[in-house]
């Protein structure tokens, strides 16, 4: 295994960013992200820098995350009986079905870590939906790729949303019958 | 030694609870303070980004609980800021629910007719106004139109919306940038402050102790404007009256951490808190099928792909809201905007959505899902939970341990749904169901508590009104058993689950207790009358009230 500390971090949260949200390889043999799916996933929409950011206040906890994450993995694959490539932190070494089935077990009700996995996966996922580490706008003219996906919408050149088409505009149901002046029901 | 500062009336917190009691005391002539934990911001501050840092997170709060996750506001006009201003009344039979206590929750003295001129009240003040159906956006159309097709009824939703400046940007949970949103800051607060009430933002209360000559001392930390892990000075006020509004996530930790000074506190006090039953089921519509089936589109070519286009919930089936059914098994069904970055995680890929084997709340199912962002429809159930929530010991400070700079807190409340709540929702889920995916408009699939628990932004009755002594911690005055002078006018007096959102009736039960307030205020010696107009000087709701103020 590589000695460099940060590197092996970076493999391992990468590699749990994209169990969370997956995406394409950025270069071939890129060993973090499993390819799994097309386009980017979290580790692309930047969920490394929304982790190791301060004010998300997960910072100081990554190693013991990367610690605890790659014991389970260890674990994981000496109940399975797979061999893993040595050279890379044990997580990053499973394959993306297996990292999809660690994560359920150790997010499963019940599971005495629970809380802390779906509080690492939360920032994952923030960092694809939303790009909490980025301004919004800014983001989607970057081509952010959590945003553009799911079709957020540029906003007014001032940097607010509008739309002044918003309303089918005419009745399609009935009221119901106890319905008063004032909008509420009898 | 630094002289003591003196008010007659403390107000903690500046939400519904707190802005209607300062407004009323202050226009009646009592000194009046409010502390607010959060910062203060104007019109032009409400931005429209996700970033952690803008309005999106500083006005915010999110407390991770076990079993129960409160969204609230943090920010001087509270849960109004940031509140999608939907304020439907409290069906009829809500005030005759017995929960699981085996007997009426509510105090004898109210029920929807008693409480009736206290709403108009409100619906002046904000004031509330219906929506037609051209005010309705195209997610509250499609769900209108759905609700139809099964055979149901549907309404547009009364709002506390300037309809005609409203621009549909959906980013009201960052707070209204174009002064469409009556929130608390456009009415009560202004009124407040016009009349001398103090509004001290960043101002987070932690306890409060008891006074030598029978009233009490409020002890407070500053917090840091940008980072709320950080505090800086303490002080204390000392007041004749306390008023305790910092929404049922936090008053009820207020009197916790005060307890071994001021006393023993009603064994309710922190218990019966309840999420007002909320849950919501996340939709993918089918365009095509909305075409065909519905009928709809949008004039450009397009059917509907506009989850992102409104402003929080618009429409409402409220079929289910039947005095006649038995409790547990009425609720609403109302179609709701949630951005991304708070809920997207907990919306589950729904069974038939193409070969999904593996999580459907993360992973590559969820991620294709994510691309059919826009044609997603939220609908919000708001059942009869029993009231379930249990906060254990105080932490440190504040409600929470937080965890993030803004928002994200660690909690203490517990919530453990009974079968009454699970059937409940199961039922919910059912019919929501039902109407979306009839004759294929859409796949769904109900939030899972298995994730994170439930999520409430309607947190209540975690110290409620009552006439039982046993089961509520005020009586129906809203004043502490066992603590004369100590009022709770927040969502934690609303004894439990209204089928409907809340603010409206908290906003209702705070200006019910005024007088009550202005009497207590009065016998400790403030010189201050009760009978203010609205905020804007508007008088038909006084007039409503004051019959049934002069009668008690
Ligand atoms: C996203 C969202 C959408 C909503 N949409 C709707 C809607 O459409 N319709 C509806 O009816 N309801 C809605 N609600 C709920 C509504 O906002 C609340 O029910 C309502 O604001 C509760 O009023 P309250 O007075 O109990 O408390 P709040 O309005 O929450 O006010 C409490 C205040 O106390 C402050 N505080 C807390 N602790 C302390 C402390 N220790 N010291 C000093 N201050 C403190 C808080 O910062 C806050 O400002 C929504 C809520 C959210 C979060």
């Amino acid at each position: 295994m590589d000695s460099d500390g940060t590197h092996e971090r970076t493999l391992t949260l990468e590699a749990f960013a994209d169990t969370v949200v997956p995406g394409e390889k950025r270069f071939p043999g890129d060993v973090a992200i499993a390819g799994a799916s097309a386009g980017g996933g979290a580790v692309a929409a930047g969920a490394l820098t929304l982790l190791e950011w301060d004010s998300a206040g997960l910072d100081k906890a990554l190693d013991d995350y990367v610690r605890d994450l790659n014991a389970h993995a260890r674990q994981y694959a000496a109940e399975h009986r797979l061999s893993l490539d040595p050279t890379l932190p044990p997580f990053t070494a499973l394959p993306f079905e297996r990292r999809t089935e660690l994560v359920t077990l150790v997010t499963a009700p019940g599971h005495p870590e629970k809380e802390l996995w779906v509080l690492l996966a939360l920032f994952c996922y923030m960092a694809y939906d939303s790009a909490a580490h980025m301004h919004t706008a800014d983001a989607i003219a970057a081509g952010h790729p959590g945003l553009t996906s799911m079709g957020i919408t540029p906003p007014d050149p001032d940097g607010l949303w509008r739309y002044p088409k918003n309303s089918y505009g005419r009745p399609l149901a009935r009221l119901h019958p106890d319905t008063t002046a004032s909008g509420s029901l009898r | 030694m630094t002289s003591v500062e003196r008010t007659d009336v403390l107000v903690v917190g500046s939400g519904f609870g707190g802005a209607i009691a300062a407004y009323h005391l202050a226009a009646g002539g009592a000194d009046v303070v409010i502390l607010e934990r959060g910062p203060w911001l104007a019109e032009e501050e409400f931005e429209h980004d996700y970033k952690l840092g803008s309005s999106y997170t500083r006005i915010f709060d999110f407390t991770v609980g076990d079993g129960m996750n409160i969204l609230g506001g943090n920010c001087v006009g509270g849960g109004s800021v940031v509140y999608f201003a939907a304020m439907p009344r409290a069906p009829r039979f809500i005030f005759e629910r017995h929960g699981d206590i085996g007997r009426r929750m509510w105090p004898a003295s109210i029920d929807r007719d008693a409480l009736e001129p206290w709403y108009d009240r409100v619906a002046e003040a904000l004031p509330v106004s219906t929506q037609g159906w051209e005010d309705v956006s195209y997610p509250g159309g499609l769900w209108a139109a759905a609700c139809n097709h099964s055979g149901r009824t549907a309404n547009p939703v009364p709002v506390a919306i300037d309809n005609d400046r409203c621009v549909q940007c959906n980013w009201m949970m960052a707070g209204c940038r174009f002064g469409a949103k009556r929130s608390l800051l456009t009415n009560y607060l202004p009124a407040a402050i016009a009349h001398g009430a103090e509004v001290r933002p960043l101002h987070e209360v932690q306890r409060i102790s008891r006074t030598d000559d029978g009233g009490y001392r409020v002890h407070y930390d500053i917090m840091d404007g940008e980072d709320y892990r950080l505090r800086g000075d303490s002080g204390t006020i000392d007041a004749k009256i306390v008023i305790l509004a910092a929404g049922a996530g936090a008053t009820p930790v207020i009197l916790q951490r005060s307890e071994p000074v001021l006393g023993p506190m009603p064994h309710a006090v922190g218990r019966y808190f309840s999420g007002n039953g909320e849950r919501l089921v996340t939709a993918v519509m089918n365009e095509e099928r909305v075409r065909d089936v519905l009928g709809l589109d949008r004039g450009d070519g397009t059917v509907y792909e506009a989850f992102h286009i409104g402003k929080g919930p618009c429409v409402a089936n409220w079929d289910r809201l039947d005095g006649s059914l038995p409790e547990f098994s009425r609720y609403s069904l109302e179609q709701l905007y949630f951005p991304p970055g708070l809920g997207t995680i907990l919306a589950q890929v729904p069974g038939g959505m193409g070969p999904v084997p593996g999580p459907s709340w993360f992973g590559l199912s969820k991620k294709e899902m994510l691309k059919r962002w826009k044609s997603w429809l939220i609908i919000f159930e708001m059942i009869e939970d029993a009231n379930e929530g249990v906060f254990g010991p105080p932490p440190p400070s504040g409600n929470a341990v937080r965890i993030s700079q803004q928002m994200l807190g660690r909690g203490t409340l517990r919530y453990d749904p009974k079968p009454s709540t699970l059937r409940a929702w199961a039922q919910a889920d059912a019919d929501a169901k039902e109407i979306l995916e009839r004759d294929g408009l859409a796949h769904a699939e109900a939030w899972s508590n298995d994730v994170v628990g439930a999520y409430t932004v309607h947190p209540l009755a975690s110290c409620r009104i009552g006439d039982d002594p046993a089961t509520s911690a005020l009586d129906d005055r809203h004043e502490l058993r066992g603590h004369p002078g100590i009022f709770v006018t927040d969502g934690s007096a609303v004894p439990g689950a209204l089928t409907v959102n809340p603010a409206m009736t908290i906003a209702a039960l705070a200006e019910r207790a005024i007088p009550g307030i202005v009497a207590a205020a009065r016998e400790r010696g403030v010189e201050v009358q009760y009978g203010a107009p609205a905020p804007d000087g508007g008088t038909s709701g006084r007039l409503g009230v004051m019959n049934i103020v002069g009668r008690r």
